[in-house]
């Protein structure tokens, strides 16, 4: 396992000078029924023999639309309408059908963003694989299938003759992305187009695919262009980087030039609006980029980010198109933003004033107490299966959160964090255990037998924008009939209390006759958490409420909620797999692995040694998009343990790469409990722990 | 906050004429569409469009059936016009067949919400009892319920809601089941909504894409069951003017006199194109929206 | 597999015991009921209470109606009032010769209905896919008399190729294929559009999936994209949808059997039904919902067949 940055040195070495791909003022419009949408205007850029560049912005921006483009794939609607796209120095345009198809999955491929529906469901894997070097390379099936073999072993996937013989649905998540890589590369392509190959896998798995990406790509010296919306996942395979907005390559260049120093200032905010590890939100507030990405069908003379950008000067920037303009001192660097030279320095980690920064002193007051919580779903049996196996979702939890504090639950999917959002909020009771909220046992009760009050001190923000709201129903009525239910109010104070909730929500009154499907997705979720404010609750619960939105939408996002929090003293429990986003909002954290806590403390304690090997795993294969800042990473390998299974020893035995013997797997961990309150779950000392982790860190 | 009031309606009527503005794109739906609007019109306006009374029987008309200017379709074998029948019959088939299709849809839906929501015995229940009586072949059902209930318009559409309800049932129980897992609906308990709330104000309305689809298409099929009831003599008893009546009591002088049930053939198959290619027009629509 | 096909097997006999009293209760719950439809609408209460009481019939009904369903059991399954014999002398031939329409039209509309189903939806919105659309929208909608009135008229009076009665009887002018073509063309006409329109829908909704994104994008033609991955996908939904067009042609031709007076299944439980002969209406509908059910997990077991996703769970 080398580390990219070493390998990133000898890539530099071997960039020829022959480009691979080149775009040249490419312009891709879709035929609507409401008109031509033009969705790129003028796009150019090339890409070397073994290149790695990355294409990143938020969604809407164009990015996908370039990678279909680049194969030749845009559906019935989209055309190429000007410029050309030159792969291996050939005109795209030009090429037939035949010519097209001798190049696709041979020297031009390309891997998805959902694997799963990617691979085809009745095949197996192996006549999957099989095809493409049947297909290219004009080999028998026998040949063919040992090449699948082969390159089933190259993507780290154990046991390939078996895995030729799976279908789909029997592989992990990671494990079928590999397999669509394996496909991919099969024939040695010169050019690996990737729309967000890891979005939707989990932080570790993730990781796991990114360093395999970076080592496939020296080994077989493939170009690639990796598209994503997350810019540290960038960071990890490539040289480059082109920034997209409104279908423009806003700024371009060396990968570690541009995210050190930044310039357009589009770059600048989606850096801004990502937490840095080790920033908190006493510290500062995220700055999140204003507005949105704007209709194409209307698309200005000038520069497309002017309605959001906050050095902008109507005179200059709106009324000429825009250059791009290359940098300066550094090579292969430039920006497409005439008041470059004008712009004052970037610092990527100033300090914007929050309206609470002192630190409260602890409240001590207890809104919630989970007492030894188990959740086990038992299937009921049926006459000819009596005993299914049971489920065990959640096993011994103990935490509490306190008054106007935010605790994080963090972990990746399965380990039981949304289970645990289900009991607090009665739509699943508890198999043992309490849950006090206030002054209630609530664990036991379900949503429908609780009372008026305890309904009001509970409310949840959901993960997905798009079913939080009823799709039928307008944003007012929405907000009101939350406010009547929870606080039993007439009609018409109602409307004005609705109106004073969108204001809170930086909402304007207008939305109150808004459908859901008018809404963008942050605006969704604002209205989602106007909702659940309706009751003025003691407790909110917020499970992963940003994560289906855009960095700079993101930002806003918990911006709003640690302000509210502030004004309203409510209590947050926030579940996320976003380490970053935890670091910066959190006061206490839980981390949970296969429905356990492994380890909790607050934020300091649990960002810092000793960790719990899970712990810290998760925190080397979180993504960060900050130079220098890379950690050497632990590769987790298997996949999470069936919550049907007994485990009588450590949860996380079977894939800890700390595991210290057969204790680790036969005898449940003690937890050690520090005088501060940190608690790890592990066998090995917290002594020891510390001194491996800071060793790796190293 | 008036003034919102008012943006709100112009806001809803403005949905309902972009839909309608949309449905004129799609060609098979406006035909499909003016098919129906046709027979409508017609069964409105039957007492004045008919030339004679539907029952009266033309004794001289017997001896050349023939279409002529005075029976501008021609008369049956009891010597009725066929225009004034076909006319009067539009009438009682675009009453029977949408009140009897919104009954099984009242049916449906009930059962499909509640069997989709309360799962567990509720939907054992009711889901096995939807199964049973769809491995009934709908034809046999309808022959076994009006054996037993005997032929009138009542019995039809309680036969029909029988047929026809199973089918809408699973699909209101498909949608409300997933649905339910939605968080709007989560949201709704959490405030406290009864489940009545719930399953009518939160989830009923959303199924209404795929109802609206459905419920076309179900009308046509309707219609055709309606016929095929007259024609096997289990329709509306006589001598009222039913289509599928029509043809069974003149199909066995289809050799010499064809004209008699080849007109009320026509007719029925027009207006069940018409309702078929509407619903293909609006499926078009949904899927664009 | 096999625990699966226990359960089906017990859904069924559940369901057959549940038809069979919904039926029972239905015409035989009433002691009177029987005895009065027997004897017709001008018996004195008095005649209809002897024969009541001479059938046994004012036992109990539970008695009655196990009694009924062992005798089904044991084979024997009534005397028909309306063909004067008993039910089991005339039910098989009748089946027989339905069977004999059905599979024909059967035969005809499994691989027409594929290839018309898969031509229009492996690309939405051609020409071709219009086309076939709405000719499959039209016959189907046009009522099963009303297609046969419209055969008959161009066929058999203005055409006189074809006989307008198939009786199914040799020696006269037609021979039995040529009785056979009008039913079966009726039957195809009318059921065929629907079958076409599910196998396009499923096809439709296949070529728009990512992993037909992944074949083309691999350099597989456009042939070998629409039957190496796309037809098998679109069959795991469409099979259910062809085999249930077995009920259709079994039970739901009663319409063709009665413009062509063929001497087949429907045609005998409509007859029955129309003159209230109890048990052959009885016995026609068991055998009919028999069918049906082994009908559907038929095509259970072809779903988990061709799905992978539940034969290897």
């Amino acid at each position: 396992m080398s580390s990219p940055a070493t390998l990133r040195k000898t890539a530099a070495v071997t960039v020829a000078a022959k480009p691979i791909l080149e775009l040249r003022d490419v312009k891709i419009s879709y035929i609507t029924r409401a008109g031509r949408i033009d969705v790129v205007p003028a796009l150019s850029f090339s890409l070397a023999k073994g290149e790695a560049l990355g294409l990143v912005g938020e969604s809407g921006c164009g990015k996908s639309t370039v990678a279909y483009a680049i194969m030749k794939y845009l559906g019935g609607a989209g055309r190429i309408t000007n410029g050309q796209i030159l792969f291996n120095g050939q005109d795209m345009a030009s090429m037939s059908e035949d010519q097209l198809r001798q190049i696709r999955g041979s020297k031009l491929a390309m891997v998805y963003q959902d694997p799963m529906s990617s691979l085809n469901p009745t095949m197996r894997i192996g006549r999957q694989l099989e095809e493409v070097p049947m297909l290219h390379m004009k080999v028998g099936r026998e040949e063919a299938r040992q090449r699948a073999i082969r390159f089933l072993g190259e993507v780290n996937l154990p046991d390939p003759e078996l895995i030729m013989e799976r279908y789909p649905h029997q592989l992990s998540g990671g494990q079928q992305q590999r397999v669509v890589i394996a496909m991919a590369l099969m024939a040695e392509p010169d050019l690996l187009v990737m729309d967000e190959p890891t979005t939707g896998l989990d932080v570790t798995v993730e990781a796991a695919v990114l360093d395999l990406v970076a080592q496939l790509r020296h080994k077989h010296d493939t170009a690639i262009i990796f598209i994503s919306h997350n810019l540290g996942t960038v960071l990890r395979v490539c040289d480059r980087v082109g920034v997209m907005y409104f279908g423009e390559l806003v700024e371009e260049g060396p990968i570690k030039e541009v995210f050190a120093n930044p310039r357009h200032p589009y770059t600048r905010g989606l850096l801004d609006s990502i937490p840095t590890m080790g920033a908190d939100k006493h510290s500062r507030r995220l700055s999140p980029i204003a507005g949105q990405v704007p209709s194409a069908l209307a698309r200005p003379v000038g520069c497309g980010f002017a309605s959001r950008c906050s050095f902008c000067e109507p005179a200059t920037c709106t009324t000429v198109p825009i250059p791009t303009i290359a940098i300066p001192g550094e090579a292969r660097h430039q920006a497409k933003c005439v008041r470059l030279s004008e712009l004052p320095p970037h610092r990527r980690f100033q300090v914007v004033p929050g309206e609470a920064t002192a630190e409260i002193a602890k409240s001590g007051e207890t809104v919630l107490g989970i007492d030894h919580l188990y959740k086990i779903y038992r299937p009921s049996g049926t006459i000819f299966d009596s005993k299914p196996a049971e489920v065990r979702a959640l096993t011994d939890i103990e935490l509490s959160a306190e008054r106007g504090r935010t605790l994080a639950i963090v972990g990746e999917s399965g380990c039981g964090k949304s289970s645990l959002a289900k009991v607090l909020t009665g739509i699943e009771v508890a198999t043992q255990g309490k849950v006090k909220l206030i002054d209630w046992e609530i664990g036991h009760v379900p949503v429908e037998k609780r009372n008026q009050a305890q309904k009001k001190s509970i409310q949840m923000v959901f993960q997905n924008p798009d079913s939080t709201l009823n799709p039928s129903h307008t944003v007012g009525f929405a907000i009101r009939r939350a406010l009547q239910r929870l606080r039993g109010i007439s009609a018409s104070q109602a409307k004005t209390q609705a109106a004073e909730l969108l204001r809170l929500v930086n909402l304007p009154m207008e939305f109150v006759n808004r459908r859901p499907r008018q809404l963008s997705g942050g605006q969704k979720q604002r209205v989602a958490i106007a909702r659940a404010l309706a009751g003025d609750p003691a407790l909110i619960i917020a499970d992963e409420p940003v994560s289906a939105l855009d960095v700079s939408v993101q930002a806003a996002i918990i911006n709003l909620l640690i302000d509210l929090q502030d004004k309203r003293d409510a209590t947050l429990v926030f579940i996320s797999h976003d380490l970053s986003v935890v670091r910066f909002l959190a006061d206490h954290v839980a981390v949970m692995y296969l429905g356990r806590v492994v380890e909790y403390g607050t934020v300091e304690q649990v960002y810092a040694p000793p960790y719990h090997p899970y712990t810290e795993a998760l925190l080397s294969a979180a993504p960060v998009a900050e130079v220098g800042k890379e950690r050497e990473r632990i590769i987790l390998e298997g996949t999470i343990p069936s919550a049907t299974k007994q485990i009588p020893g450590c949860p996380f035995a079977s894939r800890c790469p700390r595991k210290i013997g057969s204790i680790c797997d036969d005898q449940p961990p003690p937890e050690h409990v520090t005088q501060q309150g940190h608690r790890i779950a592990c066998h090995i000392p917290l002594g020891d722990l510390a001194k491996l982790n800071t060793r790796a860190a190293e | 906050m008036a003034q919102a009031e008012q943006a709100l309606k112009v806001k809803s009527s403005g949905r309902f004429w972009r839909r309608l503005k949309l449905l004129t794109e799609s060609p098979i739906g406006v035909a499909g569409a003016m098919l129906v609007l046709f027979w409508v019109f017609v069964a409105i306006f039957a007492p004045w469009l008919a030339p004679y009374d539907p029952n009266a029987n033309n004794y001289e008309a017997l001896a050349d059936p023939l279409p002529n200017d005075m029976f501008l379709l021609g008369t049956d074998n009891q010597g009725r016009d066929i225009l004034s029948r076909i006319i009067w019959g539009s009438r009682t088939v675009l009453i029977v067949a949408p009140v009897a299709t919104f009954c099984a849809y009242v049916v449906g839906c009930i059962l499909g919400l509640l069997s989709g929501y309360y799962r567990g015995w509720v939907d054992s229940v009711i889901s096995r009892l939807a199964d049973i009586l769809l491995s009934f072949p709908a034809i046999v059902l309808y022959i076994l319920i009006i054996m037993r209930l005997g032929p009138s318009a009542i019995n039809v559409i309680v036969a029909v809601i029988f047929v026809a309800s199973p089918q809408i049932i699973r699909i209101v129980r498909g949608i409300t089941l997933e649905q339910r897992e939605l968080d709007y609906v989560t949201a709704a308990k959490m405030r406290g909504e009864s489940a009545i709330y719930i399953m009518l104000v939160e989830i009923l309305p959303n199924t209404r894409g795929p109802l609206i689809v459905d419920s076309c298409l179900r009308m046509g099929y309707t219609t055709i069951q309606i016929g095929v009831l007259g024609f096997l003599g289990l329709g509306l008893p006589p001598p009222d003017p039913d289509w599928g009546g029509m043809v069974q009591e003149t199909y066995s002088m289809m050799s010499t006199w064809p004209h008699m049930s080849l007109y009320p053939a026509i007719a029925i198959s027009s207006l069940v194109v018409g309702f078929s290619l509407l619903a293909d027009g609006l499926r078009e629509i949904s899927l664009r929206d | 597999m096999g625990a699966f096909a226990a359960r089906r097997l017990a859904a069924l006999i559940i369901t057959m015991m549940v038809v069979s009293m919904l039926i029972f209760a239905a015409f035989e719950w009433t002691p009177g009921q029987v005895a009065s439809k027997m004897l017709g609408p001008f018996a004195t209460p008095e005649q209809v209470e002897l024969l009541t009481e001479q059938m046994g019939l004012n036992r109990p009904a539970p008695v009655r109606y196990i009694e009924w369903v062992g005798n089904v059991l044991k084979g024997d399954l009534g005397y028909s009032t309306y063909f004067k014999t008993d039910v089991n002398n005339i039910i098989w031939d009748r089946l027989g010769n339905t069977l004999l329409l059905a599979s024909i039209a059967f035969a005809i509309i499994v691989p027409c209905s594929i290839i018309f189903g898969v031509a229009a939806g492996m690309r939405e919105g051609s020409k071709l896919d219009r086309t076939i659309s709405v000719l499959s929208i039209v016959t189907t909608s046009v009522p099963e008399f009303a297609s046969g009135v419209f055969l008959a008229t161009i066929f058999v009076i203005i055409l006189e190729w074809l006989p307008g009665a198939s009786t199914l009887e040799s020696g006269g002018d037609w021979s039995i294929a040529s009785q056979l073509v009008l039913p079966v063309a009726v039957m195809v006409l009318f059921d065929l559009g629907y079958v076409v329109r599910m196998v396009r829908a499923a096809m439709v909704d296949v070529m728009m999936k990512p992993y037909i994104r992944t074949a083309v994008l691999k350099g597989l033609g456009f042939r070998k994209v629409v039957l190496g991955h796309a037809l098998r996908n679109a069959m795991v939904v469409s099979l259910t949808v062809i085999l249930l067009q077995i009920n259709y042609l079994v039970a739901g031709v009663v319409v063709v059997e009665t413009i062509f007076a063929y001497p087949g299944f429907g045609h005998m439980i409509l007859e029955s039904a129309l003159s209230k002969d109890t048990a052959t209406v009885e016995a026609a509908t068991l055998i009919i919902v028999l069918i049906v059910v082994i009908t559907q997990i038929a095509g259970d077991l072809g779903y988990m067949w061709l799905n992978p996703r539940i034969r290897f769970k």
